[in-house]
């Protein structure tokens, strides 16, 4: 079953250059992307199956032995993180596509948009098999590049100036990764994860920690951790709304799955334990307090984005079993449940007119199919029980509890308050955009009209009468939605199962040997 | 393999060269840092293969040959690097062509947001209450008003 390893990255590479070919054709760019992800989610599916019942697969590529050749390692940990990346592209592509249909492909010009999309898939995919210090990095620049592209689609002005900063941003931290990959194979010969291993521990105390540090620092810009997060919300809500929904859901996870692995793998011990949970806690604090501060849905929605990064670093830092199992848990269900709670800003943006608080109102009344896609992954990210939010958060806590050290009880309260904070600013968008009477302002129904402010540029809007609601959020985008918010609940009754796996996932990451027998059957050269 | 020394001032320079550059405001100069930065890290990941003759197996005797992966390595942050130099020369010509210049603005909405919290205001006036918004959003136009010409100024600054 080796061969299905390298398709989640191949696959949406063919379907790039197909898409490209079919430039002037929207109708088959759109049957070649979709059957390309479908096929995607499938193969990782199969993989997450044939990892947790045979352990790791391991493909060669190009068929040079693992210490020459670069490896790809689907183990139970990527296999999961590609299945839900896959499932969640697929549902912003169809939404997309919803979109784009509707709107006469203003919003997402579907020429560059569909090869793109289909990189910045290869890229994550890449990233997450990756067994190879320097092809995780060309996973990052994949996916890098195309979100570079995506966020500055149709190149207005309040986008060249957020793709400016993001860029930038972007840049340093793939030149500190860059510099962190120079110095690991300086000190130790080999870029190869599994044979790291052996090699980082046998390097000095003091080396080893300046490897992790950098590495650290670079990961933690791309996860927006804390004091490396002011990017985020910079750049992200100026997007049109997939974008911004793929790239929450995605790209900071990336960072958080480089994180997992280098801080399990790589440097085992938890010397960067009591860093990690800092940052976790003021990542966790001051990310909440800045959605609370916000009166715009998208950019409170990128501000719970950084805050919640601070729960998965929780449990990375508690380094027991229990902790990054948790971790693990969240970061499943937080893919979800962001993507989810962007795609209904998208919706609210069409159906209100933008997406500014103080714009908008009675969005309940006026549509309660949307309020209901709002409101129940909006509770799920609040950490309301029964929703799999609660589950994830309950899981850090007792693993927080079960560590008993000053740190971790600072952690659980923070976690707890950033929780209820959550509640807070989520209840604020419900009492201001869905609950009091309509804005006087807002349309009864408006068209295709994304909001002049995070567009930049004004656009004709198309008055459609009250029956033609369809018009305005057209089935292909509640669709997704919809699918979406029912992905997120089955992740609630699935709770059980999942929770065994992520547990499984993390005790093979702590004990590293899986991983290392995996790619060297007859021990590390 | 011994550390030179010349390199390392050499990477030295570029890096500091390159993050002073980077601190700028006008994305011309933010180009060339970022140009800086990366030929520093390449010349890093040079300095950490052993140095030698070419490696070709039959034309070097083994002892001799350099380590050709960290050159592999550069040829592909060389290219990486120099797709981005493109990318974001399109994205100072675009600026200039919308604005004029090419310098990285603030964000209006992030300013907006500073000036209530030091006028030590709630993030929306429409928490006071419904009846009040057509006033509230008054005092937002000119807020954002102000706030244009702040950055504005700030950026010219």
């Amino acid at each position: 079953m080796t061969y299905l390893v390298p398709l989640p990255v191949v696959m949406p590479l063919i379907g790039a250059a197909l898409t490209l070919l079919l430039l002037g054709r929207p109708r088959a760019q759109r049957w070649v992307s979709l059957t390309v992800l479908t096929a995607t989610v499938a193969v990782a599916a199969m993989l997450l199956v044939q990892s947790s019942l045979n352990g790791p697969l391991v493909v060669e590529v190009g068929g040079w032995a693992a210490p020459i050749g670069i490896v790809l390692v689907a183990d139970q940990l990527a296999a999961l993180m590609l299945v839900v990346s896959a499932a969640v592209t697929l549902c912003v592509l169809v939404y997309s596509i919803g979109q784009g249909m509707a709107d006469g492909n203003e919003e997402t010009p579907l020429s560059v948009y569909h090869p793109t999309y289909l990189v910045l898939t290869a890229g994550v995919c890449n990233a997450f098999l990756s067994g190879d210090l320097f092809n995780l990095y060309v996973g990052f620049e994949i996916l890098l590049v195309a979100s570079y592209v995506l966020l500055t689609l149709g190149s207005t002005e309040t986008r060249i100036r957020a793709g400016t900063t993001y860029v930038v941003v972007s840049l340093l931290s793939s030149v500190i990764f860059l510099v962190a990959i120079g110095l690991v194979y300086a000190a130790t010969g080999t870029l190869n994860l599994a044979q790291l291993v052996d090699r980082l521990d046998a390097l000095p105390d003091d080396v080893r920690l300046v490897l992790q540090g950098m590495l650290l620092l670079a990961f933690g810009i791309k996860a927006a951790v804390f004091p490396l997060s002011a990017w985020l919300p910079d750049s992200y809500p100026t997007a049109p709304a997939p974008v911004t929904a793929v790239f929450a859901g995605l790209l900071t996870k990336v960072g958080v799955y480089a994180i997992i692995r280098t801080e399990t793998l790589l440097f085992p011990g938890g010397r960067t334990a009591t860093l990690l949970l800092v940052t976790a806690v003021l990542t966790m604090v001051v990310g909440i307090l800045g959605a609370v501060a916000q009166s715009d849905i998208k950019r409170l929605l990128s501000f719970t984005l950084i805050s919640h990064i601070g729960y998965m670093l929780f449990g990375v830092g508690l380094t027991t079993a229990l902790g990054l199992s948790a971790a693990i848990f969240y970061v499943v269900h937080h893919i979800t449940i962001q993507t989810t709670l962007f795609l209904a800003a998208g919706l609210v943006e069409r159906r209100g007119g933008s997406t500014a608080m103080d714009r908008l109102g009675g969005l309940a009344r006026l549509s309660p199919l949307l309020a209901v896609l709002f409101f129940v992954p909006a509770l799920n990210l609040a950490g309301i029980p029964p929703f799999s939010g609660f589950l994830g958060k309950l899981g850090l806590v007792q693993a927080g509890i079960d560590n008993g050290g000053v740190l971790a009880w600072i952690l659980v309260a923070g976690g707890l308050l950033t929780s209820l904070l959550t509640l807070y600013a989520i209840a604020r968008v419900w009492n201001l955009a869905f609950w009091r009477a309509p804005h006087p302002d807002m349309p009864a129904v408006v068209g295709s009209a994304t909001a002049a402010r995070t567009d930049g540029a004004e656009q004709p809007h198309q008055v459609v009468t009250v029956g033609q609601t369809g018009a305005v959020m057209p089935k292909m985008m509640i669709a997704p939605t919809v699918a979406l918010v029912a992905f997120g609940l089955v992740l609630t009754l699935v709770a059980g199962p999942l929770f065994d796996l992520s547990t499984d996932a993390a005790n093979d990451l702590l004990r590293r040997t899986p991983y290392v027998e995996a790619v060297f059957p007859g021990g590390t050269p | 393999m011994t550390p030179n020394l010349t390199y390392v001032i050499v990477v030295g320079v570029l890096v500091a060269a390159g993050v002073t550059l980077l601190l700028e405001r006008s994305l011309t100069r933010v180009l060339m840092g970022v140009i800086l930065l990366g030929n520093g890290a390449n010349l890093l990941l040079l300095t950490g293969g052993r140095a030698g003759g070419a490696p070709i197996v039959g034309n070097t005797p083994q002892e001799e040959m350099s380590d050709p992966l960290p050159q592999a390595m550069i040829l592909t942050a060389i290219v990486i690097t120099l797709g981005m130099t493109a990318f974001l020369l399109a994205l100072a010509y675009r600026s200039w062509h919308l604005n004029g210049h090419d310098e990285v603005q603030d964000d209006v909405e992030d300013r907006r947001i500073m000036a209530l919290a030091e006028r030590d205001e709630g993030p929306d006036g429409a928490d006071s209450g419904d009846g009040d918004d057509d006033d509230d959003d008054d005092a937002q136009t000119d807020n954002e008003r102000s706030l244009a010409a702040t950055a504005d100024a700030g950026r010219a600054g």
